[in-house]
């Protein structure tokens, strides 16, 4: 079956599915960067949520999954088409490998045009296709250092403008970037760390029971896929409802002026760099309050999402033992009581 | 007693069953193992038991990314004029068999496409060749974590690779048929994820593909159910190998369960099988016993006394090319072949077509008849990577203070590393040999993690810190990257080669090791530790061939700067 397993099925893993569900209501909260261990189902969560949300309808034929009722201005496909046929796909997934060269990533000069016809014209590349989806990047932290820079560039700004070889094409690329590594393989740089929205840290359960269950569950879905897809289908379209209500509800949703004030507290007193965790930590907890249904955001939104959205952008002391995650926590005591 | 050296064949063979039975579920095998007549031996035994299916393929040597995957093929399009595409390799190797040879020097780039493509459908079905020599080296984490079985027939002769071997190609299709129905009992899930657990295997693939190899199994006998022998199978096949810790022995000195008795050798798998239930085929004792059979004994002997060691190959195996075709600063033009993996210079091969087109017609639609030979591709040259290793004197009294000031030194430039491209490494001597403590990393979090506990005292083995440095460089210099030598001692060996104490011969042994190192044209830095600076520190740095410096007290902070601008001026 080509059903990715079902996203309410997973179990555990809360930090990490509350973290993606918040991209999902909120693309500018900032992508979403996993570390873990390998084997640890960080993949199949990215392909599970994507598979839960509603399928997009997409021009037919546009490399760059434009919306027909929309087709972006700098679609250089649909800005030449008269009449706009329809069709729907589910969400993309985008994997990136991990020797993607530039050409692939951001697309290039179709040289087979180029070379037999003398032609020029752009072949999209990966970041095309992940448009209005997801990018999922395996060992981000051994990704080139300007791949890197030039996904997270592309990410904030969702456009993907390429000016080589005599092309100059910009085209559309919105998507959620997710990324994953594992800390052992080697560390990220601070700027780029700084630019993922949240971090999540996920560890492969230590309950037996826990982990016996996702072994019963993945052998039930390997075993007969459909049986185990519509025993969960009710949670998955309840879980999908919410994200739609949550995308709506979220421009009303209210940011006191007290809340912003020990948003700030907080990270004055962790010493992050920069205004990226103030605004992440906003962005963060308000979407949360839009997922749970409140009107306004309250520091108990705040408390939830502060290691997320803070705990990888502290100063680096190598000489601190602590974990970066419990002093988000001591942080968020002293400040928020 | 079982002697241990036929298990492993058995084991061998009946691990090709398996897969040979359900290449879906358990997604392929690494077989530890040198070229040689034993392999062969394996590889007929295997191909013998699916006669049916297609040829195996065949992962090339020096294959690139783009090989992989589908692509336009340029230089057929140039002949014909019109576009002509090329399937990928894991497109055409979609559902059948894939021999990787060479596996521990799989690039990781590819190791990733390929670890992807095996996370999906139409995968297929993996044959590991890990060719290692070194122990350090293995193949790589992305693709081992998803083939299940793993097995190791180093060291195994012709005499001990019987060919004489019960299992048929009907017993393969007839398991094949019955594998749906072999029921696993609940019970026997519990055990095999708490065992997981309890070998310090995190990879959640790892508890499945262990099912799957006991159902695999059971099905080979035509058992309706998973029973002790299929488990303790998955138990050798899939789990101990993956295995970063071993579970402490029962304390109880209650009469042993029999121990699992050898199949023989001529042994049709039967149903006459052990009465031992499946939890005793868990139980702490049954599992060392079983890592005493199969498990190589440096491994074991690893397992049984540093909980905090990782196995497995930290290395990446074959480096990058030295001159780079996709990144790095410009530096010239090439001919070469065209895919996807390399940028062309359109200029180039323009400049190298027009010559010509007087005499060629263009082909199709082209408007420059350009041939595959016209292609220039852009060469790049990518700074070279560095690798800074330590060789510590953990020697005698002063060794915790000096480690403990060298462990802060290493952790303040790995806080710096990912500036410097630089990887770091400590080798610590003392006694009568020398440990590698920290493998080559960048990562702050590993250096921590393996520096926790710091052993020191004893006799001085100089030249076995020497001589362990000089190897660890010789591996990173095969995996492209420069080493740099930082030594810190006093310069008095009391231990030579041979373990045995004696100044005389450990001070001979120790400038022998030196001028090999200096031969071998590697960079070093001699820091000498002791109180007052010692002749024998400043001659020894003399035979290095490299730079020297007394840092009597030394601190993290004074040994780092020192470090870095040594290593900037050499």
């Amino acid at each position: 079956m080509g059903h990715p397993f079902p996203f309410s099925a997973i179990v555990g893993q809360d930090e990490m599915k509350r973290a993606l569900t918040i991209a999902a209501i909120d693309p500018s909260v900032g992508g979403v960067l996993a570390f873990g261990d390998r084997g640890t189902g960080k993949s199949t969560a990215v392909r599970a949520l994507a598979g839960l949300l509603p399928r997009i309808d997409v021009v037919r034929g546009c490399p760059y999954n434009c919306a027909p009722e929309a087709p972006a201005a700098a679609c250089p496909h649909c800005s030449d088409l008269a009449n706009i046929e329809t069709r729907q796909r589910p969400t993309p997934v985008v994997d990136l490998p991990l020797g993607a060269t530039e050409d692939r990533v951001v697309g290039a000069l179709d040289l087979e045009r180029a070379l037999t016809r003398g032609e020029k014209a752009f072949e999209p590349g990966l970041l095309a296709q992940a448009h209005r989806g997801f990018l999922y990047i395996d060992e981000v932290n051994l990704l080139e250092d300007h791949l890197v820079d030039l996904l997270l560039d592309v990410a904030a700004t969702g456009d993907n403008v390429v000016e080589r070889e005599g092309l100059s094409v910009r085209h559309p690329a919105r998507f959620v970037l997710v990324g994953s590594g594992n800390p052992e393989e080697g560390e990220l740089r601070p700027q780029l760390l700084d630019r993922f929205g949240l971090s999540v840290e996920i560890g492969s359960p230590t309950e037996v029971a826990e982990r016996v269950e996702v072994i019963r569950r993945r052998d039930a879905f390997e075993r007969d896929g459909g049986a185990f897809l519509s025993q969960w289908a009710d949670a998955e379209s309840i879980h999908r409802d919410r994200i739609s209500e949550a995308q709506h509800r979220l421009d009303e949703v209210t940011t006191p002026d007290i809340v912003l004030e020990k948003i700030a507290e907080l990270c004055i007193a962790l010493g992050a760099d920069g205004l990226r965790g103030e605004l992440t930590l906003m962005r963060t907890a308000r979407a949360l309050a839009a997922f749970t249904g409140e009107s306004s955001v309250t520091t108990a939104h705040i408390r939830a999402v502060a290691p997320s959205a803070l705990r990888h952008r502290l100063r680096r002391d190598p000489l601190d033992e602590a974990g970066s995650t419990s002093r988000v926590n001591r942080a968020v005591d002293d400040v928020l009581g | 007693m079982h002697a241990a050296l036929p298990d492993r064949w058995e084991d061998a063979l009946r691990a090709a069953a398996l897969l040979a039975v359900d290449p879906d579920g358990l997604r392929g095998i690494v077989l530890r193992a040198r070229v040689g007549p034993v392999r062969d031996a394996w590889w007929r035994l295997y191909e013998a038991l699916l006669p049916d299916d297609p040829a195996p393929l065949r992962l090339p040597g020096g294959v690139t990314a783009g090989d992989l995957r589908d692509d336009t093929d340029l230089a057929a399009t140039l002949a014909a004029g019109r576009q002509v595409v090329r399937e990928g390799i894991l497109t055409r190797a979609a559902r059948r068999r894939l021999v990787v040879p060479m596996a521990e020097r799989l690039e990781r780039a590819i190791a990733a496409e390929l670890g992807q493509r095996l996370d999906g459908e139409a995968a297929p079905a993996v044959i590991a060749w890990d060719e290692a020599a070194e122990a350090g080296e293995g193949c790589a984490p992305a693709l081992a974590d998803r083939l299940a079985l793993s097995v190791d027939l180093d060291g195994l002769s012709r005499r001990d690779a019987a060919e004489d071997w019960a299992v048929t190609p009907k017993d393969i299709a007839d398991a094949r048929r019955h594998l749906p129905n072999v029921a696993v009992p609940e019970q026997v899930l519990a055990d095999l994820t708490a065992l997981t657990l309890s070998l310090g295997v995190s990879s959640l693939r790892a508890p499945l593909f262990a099912l799957r190899a006991a159902q695999a199994s059971a099905a080979l006998v035509g058992a309706e159910e998973v029973e002790a022998d299929d488990i303790a199978l998955a138990l050798r096949l899939v789990l101990l190998p993956r295995a970063t810790r071993l579970p402490a022995p029962e304390a109880e000195a209650e009469t042993e369960e029999a121990p699992i008795p050898p199949e023989e050798q001529t042994a049709k798998p039967s149903r006459d099988r052990t009465a031992t239930e499946p939890a005793e085929a868990l139980s702490p004792d049954a599992v060392l016993e079983a890592a005493r059979a199969i498990l190589p004994p440096d491994v074991l002997a690893r397992l049984l006394s540093d909980p905090t060691t990782r196995r497995g190959g930290a290395g990446t195996g074959a480096g990058d090319e030295r001159i780079n075709l996709v990144r790095g600063r410009p530096a010239g033009t090439i001919r070469g072949r065209l895919d996807r993996s390399a940028r062309i210079d359109i200029i180039g091969t323009l400049r190298a077509a027009v010559p010509w087109q007087g005499v060629r017609t263009p082909a199709g639609n082209q408007r420059v008849a350009i041939l595959p030979q016209d292609i220039r591709l852009k060469r790049f040259r990518e700074p070279r990577q560095s690798a800074l290793i330590f060789i510590v004197d953990a020697s005698g009294s002063a060794a915790r203070g000096r480690l403990a000031e060298t462990k802060g030194a290493i952790e303040l430039m790995l806080g710096e590393a990912y500036a410097r491209r630089e990887d770091v490494a400590l080798i610590a001597f003392r006694g009568a040999d020398a440990d590698l403590l920290l493998p080559p990393t960048r990562s702050l979090v590993q250096a921590r993690r393996r520096l926790s506990a710091l052993p020191g005292g004893g006799g001085t083995p100089l030249a076995a810190g020497l001589r362990s440095g000089a190897a660890l460089a010789e591996q990173v210099r095969r995996g492209g990257t420069t080493p740099y030598l930082v030594l810190l001692t006093d310069g008095r060996g009391n231990v030579g080669l041979d373990g045995q104490p004696g100044r005389a011969a450990a001070a001979e042994d120790a400038r022998r090791m030196a001028r090999l190192i200096a031969g071998d044209g590697l960079a070093s830095l001699l820091i000498d530790t002791a109180n007052r600076p010692q002749k024998a520190a400043e001659d020894l740095a003399g035979h290095l061939g490299g730079q020297y410096v007394a840092l009597p007290r030394a601190n993290a902070a004074e040994m780092s700067a020192l470090v870095r601008t040594a290593r900037d001026a050499a």
